[in-house]
């Protein structure tokens, strides 16, 4: 298995929020969490353009650099997830985050008031056993760990968002864009997330007890 | 008594003189690592009970779902 990408095609996204959607409903978020949103450039413009973000799992994720408590790690697939024992709300994730990605349950309250911090996990899950209540309680749904891709992803209409595997939807991408004759403004953010190489963070040992 | 004036003045001097070192003010970087609870890979437990082979190839038919060309032609 190599790497977790996402992939957002501009030229194909028509600001449905299906994705959007989707993954409220999959990770039943609270009201004022929005682990991805569609931004719409020029809007009402002839020639408008729209990008689903999220959390973009970067290859040397500003967030984990600037946490204070240490609380995010990476996944063998390079999926950036966070320990929310560990968070204390600081918001400096925030401010690091080049596309605005972690969510606070509380808004923009003070230092610590504001709540864990809530993001994008690539719908899979936190440091709790696959699949438990806890769980999908503390991280949503864990599809990840039934084979599934990202639920966003998945439901897109138009599949202007690709998710998994970098060469693979690399390859779709490539694919669609000689079709089309043009790469457009596609690949939104693969440069400001991807550009940089891996940091090497191991993962968590797994569990003891586990295969 | 000039004699003891001079020396008083000499240490004093050098007392006053030997906190002026100059350190640096730039804090080092040290990349912190992750001390939280630990967390199962994807194919352990649940539904493929740590069948990685069988994760990777339904993964990998769910990626391959997303290019519609291959659907339509």
């Amino acid at each position: 298995m190599a790497r977790m990408k996402f992939l957002c095609d501009a030229e194909r996204c028509i600001e449905c929020n299906g994705c959007v959607t989707a993954c409220k409903n999959e990770h039943e978020l609270p009201w004022g969490v929005n682990r991805r949103r569609v931004v719409t450039i020029n809007d009402g413009v002839p020639g408008e353009k729209s990008i689903s973000v999220s959390c973009m799992h970067c290859s040397d994720a500003p967030c984990m650099a600037v946490c204070p408590t240490d609380c995010f790690y990476k996944t063998e697939e390079g999926v950036v997830l966070h320990n929310k024992d560990a968070c204390i709300g600081c918001g400096y994730c925030f401010f690091a985050c080049p596309f605005g990605a972690p969510q606070f349950p509380s808004g923009p309250a003070a230092f610590g008031a504001r709540g864990k911090m809530d993001k994008c996990t690539f719908c899979a899950g936190g440091p709790e056993e696959n699949g438990s209540k806890a769980e999908f309680e503390n991280y949503g749904r864990n599809r990840i760990s039934e084979g599934k891709l990202p639920a966003c992803a998945e439901m897109c209409a138009t599949k202007a968002l690709l998710a998994g595997d970098a060469p693979v939807i690399s390859d779709i991408f490539r694919d669609r864009a000689l079709r089309r004759g043009k790469a457009g403004d596609a690949a939104w953010g693969w440069t400001t997330a991807y550009g940089k190489p891996e940091q090497a963070a191991p993962a968590p040992a797994a569990k003891e007890g586990a295969k | 008594m000039k004699k003891s004036l001079f020396l008083a003045l000499t240490v004093s001097i050098g007392l006053s003189l030997s906190a002026c070192g100059e350190y640096s003010q730039v804090a080092s970087y040290k990349p912190g690592n992750y001390q939280g609870k630990s967390d199962t890979r994807p194919w352990e437990g649940g539904q493929f009970a740590g069948n990685k082979q069988a994760w990777e190839a339904a993964l990998n038919s769910r990626n391959q779902a997303q290019n519609e060309y291959k659907k339509a032609n």
